[in-house]
């Protein structure tokens, strides 16, 4: 087609896709040393890396989930005010009235398909043994990385400020209270004090810290705010970029060198 | 109040799952059509992964029990579609004495008891259940089996809750990929133990990643955005009532993926149950590649080669994780209690509790009081007392973790300890030590009613 032929040939679409489409063999090499999103991969790889029966796609669903994730967290927060004067009915407005407010419902069944696929995804590294040398520490980033993806689904959990909200945090964060020496009823708190002065009280100690105050309230609905939108996301993309990278230079996802 | 069993719009719905079931079972005769002996001359050239299971192709006998259970879904179906005038007279439901028998059933240990049997039984009979027709089984009869319960009202009370619909959709994806799992964990140990080439190093060419995996990607994000819109349009996010700091719901419930946590509090309380086991599990994962010194089984599936660490990692990640999340979602109601699938959660039901700590027990036994400090005495007198009125509680734990691992390690574990070395021997002994508390706690509990081994609420130290 000439049209095609044309915008091919100009200087804009050269100056992006250096090189001709990967129609030939020379060329689907080149792209993915070229392309910036396509350069996580290898150029050629081995077929049972990459059936679907050895793999599970367990781990690349679980990446593309969290990109799903991502866009439609970004969405929500052009909308969402996290004060307890708006929270309930922003998302009470999201589901009602507001434009593609279906964003909410692909966020939270995005969420909870993402723990899913997280647990299937260690499930099938443990299963075919590819924590094995040389891609130990590979497992332990794709460990902290899981409890990451539990933390950013708990923390999201309080945000639409209903009661199914609050009391599944306030039943989860009554655990840090009990904490060993930093909790308030944990033992060993008590051995914390200076001349009878309590060094971890309820207005001092891991819950605390976590809430934000002694009980699930504003500070804590602006701290998981946080937390979800920005801090742990941050943390995930980072860890992710790392275990990516380890796959790589580990010799691929499993076998030994 | 209590809702009907059965109303227009359940059975409409039901009539599309049989529907389903009908076309499943179709096209799974057509296949075993496909590969049988009507066809086999013609296709005896190219035998497929998937055929192989049938010797020489099923008989014509397999093709017409099959199309005939396709042909009786389908006239469930149509019953379902056609029924729908008068819910309250429609026959096809769960019967009641099933599920009185059921309720009555409904028991922690019990569950877990038979958690743990099937997880036995899958393993010791692995071979038979990787033939695909007794998985095929299998699942027709958990489908159908879920789809009769749908008929109960309590049952769709706790299973539609939108949350609730991953969990019940994840027990059979995970039950897939166990499935799975030990097919080709089998296959290759039947590989290993012939001399041959294992599965995944049979063709194993490097090919290019554009097109082969580029595709592979794009078509599975293509699905899966369909598969959420899909989701999120049928499926409406919950929301319940504003948040109130004075309205504590009953139950109380921790995200679903926390509540094999919080079923632990049953039997430990919140410092073990919520901070230390949690993060005895993450270290356990974490050091998992450093204490498996088994050097086979990397980048293929086998079972034989490493059955300890499959065997415990399962045991942990089936019954204990899984397991106890299912426990916790579907069958903890109203004060925590445990209730039947098909029992309404009755925010009154009592159970009676009567457990006693073992200190308790033990100056009973020795017809004494316990021991207890003098009023007005110092705080290291008290500590002294409260050391002697635990001491028996304090000295099992202490044996438990301190004389335990270094009698595996000249008993049972002896191999182990030679190859392994003393650091990770004992890493690995205190980590499933640790992972048979709770199934420890859980007998003591149902068999001697214990409270705590060690109860020190003094001082927040209760095990």
């Amino acid at each position: 087609m000439k049209i095609g032929e044309y915008i091919r040939e100009s200087q804009i679409w050269k100056s992006i896709f250096r090189h001709p489409a990967p129609y030939d063999r020379r060329n689907r090499v080149v792209v993915m040393l070229t392309n910036f999103f396509l350069h996580l991969h290898p150029v050629s790889i081995q077929k049972q890396g990459i059936a679907l029966s050895y793999t599970w796609c367990m781990g690349g669903i679980t990446f593309f989930l969290f990109l799903v994730e991502t866009v439609t967290g970004v969405l929500l927060m052009f909308y969402y005010r996290p004060t307890l004067e708006h929270a309930f009915n922003d998302i009470l407005a999201l589901r009602d009235v507001t434009t593609l407010g279906i964003m909410r419902e692909i966020h939270r069944w995005g969420a909870h398909a993402m723990v899913i696929t997280v647990w299937l995804h260690m499930y099938r590294v443990f299963l075919t043994g590819s924590y094995k040398p040389p891609r130990e520490f590979n497992w332990v980033v794709g460990v902290l990385l899981l409890v990451l993806t539990l933390l950013l689904s708990f923390t999201g959990y309080l945000l639409p400020w209903d009661q199914l909200a609050i009391w599944a945090i306030t039943v989860g964060s009554n655990m840090a209270r009990a904490t060993p020496f930093l909790g308030h009823e944990g033992p060993g708190a008590q051995i914390l004090n200076i001349g009878g002065f309590d060094l971890i009280t309820n207005g001092s100690d891991a819950r605390f810290i976590l809430l934000g105050g002694r009980f699930v309230g504003e500070a804590t609905l602006n701290r998981f705010y946080i937390l979800h939108c920005v801090f742990i996301p941050l943390v995930v993309a980072t860890l992710i970029a790392i275990h990516f990278w380890r796959v790589r230079k580990d010799g691929g996802i499993s076998q030994p060198l | 109040m209590h809702g009907q069993d059965l109303t227009s719009e359940v059975i409409f719905g039901l009539g599309w799952l049989y529907l389903l079931l009908a076309v499943m079972n179709g096209i799974w005769t057509y296949r075993a059509y496909m590969a049988g002996p009507a066809r086999h001359d013609h296709e005896s050239g190219e035998k497929g992964h998937e055929g192989e299971h049938w010797e020489d192709g099923p008989s014509l006998a397999y093709t017409t029990v099959w199309s005939i259970i396709s042909m009786g879904y389908f006239l469930v179906a149509v019953a379902h579609f056609s029924g729908t005038s008068d819910p309250e007279a429609f026959l096809i439901r769960m019967p009641e004495f099933v599920k009185s028998a059921v309720d009555r059933l409904a028991d922690p240990a019990l569950y877990f008891a038979g958690s743990i049997i099937a997880f036995v039984l899958v393993v010791v009979l692995r071979r038979y259940l990787i033939n695909p027709t007794t998985a095929w089984v299998l699942l027709n009869i958990s489908v159908v089996f879920m789809a009769l319960s749908m008929t109960d009202y309590d049952f769709r009370q706790i299973v539609g809750k939108p949350d609730n619909v991953p969990i019940v959709s994840m027990l059979f994806i995970v039950g897939y990929f166990t499935w799975l799992y030990f097919r080709r964990a089998v296959d290759n140990d039947d590989r290993i133990a012939a001399g041959k080439s294992l599965y995944e190093q049979e063709d194993n060419d490097k090919v290019l990643v554009w097109p082969d995996l580029v595709y592979t990607e794009l078509i599975c994000m293509v699905a899966l955005t369909a598969l959420l819109v899909v989701w999120g349009i049928v499926l409406q996010a919950p929301l319940e009532e504003p948040a109130s700091a004075v309205k504590t719901p009953n139950p109380s419930k921790a995200p679903w993926y926390f509540l094999g946590l919080q079923e632990m509090l049953v039997y430990y309380d919140p410092w073990m149950a919520g901070v230390v086991l949690p993060s005895i599990i993450l270290v356990g994962l974490m050091a998992l590649p450093y204490i498996d010194f088994n050097k086979r089984g990397n980048g293929y599936y086998s079972f034989n080669e490493r059955k300890f660490a499959v065997l415990t990692f399962m045991f942990g990640f089936l019954p204990l994780w899984i397991g106890l999340i299912i426990l916790g979602t579907f069958l903890r109601g109203p004060n925590w209690n445990f209730f039947g699938i098909y029992e309404p959660w009755d925010p009154h039901k009592l159970e009676v509790l009567n457990n006693v700590n073992l200190s308790e027990m033990f100056w009973e036994k020795m017809g004494r009081t316990p021991p207890v400090a003098p009023s007005g005495s110092g705080a290291g007198t008290q500590f002294l007392y409260i050391m002697l009125r635990e001491w028996l509680g304090l000295v099992l734990v202490l044996a438990y973790l301190v004389i335990l691992p270094p009698l595996l390690a000249v008993t049972i574990f002896r191999k182990f300890f030679a190859r392994m070395g003393f650091i990770r021997f004992f890493v690995l002994a205190n980590l499933l030590l640790f992972m048979a508390c709770l199934p420890i706690k859980m007998l003591l509990r149902w068999s001697f009613n214990l409270k705590y081994i060690v109860a020190i609420p003094e001082y927040f130290f209760n095990i």
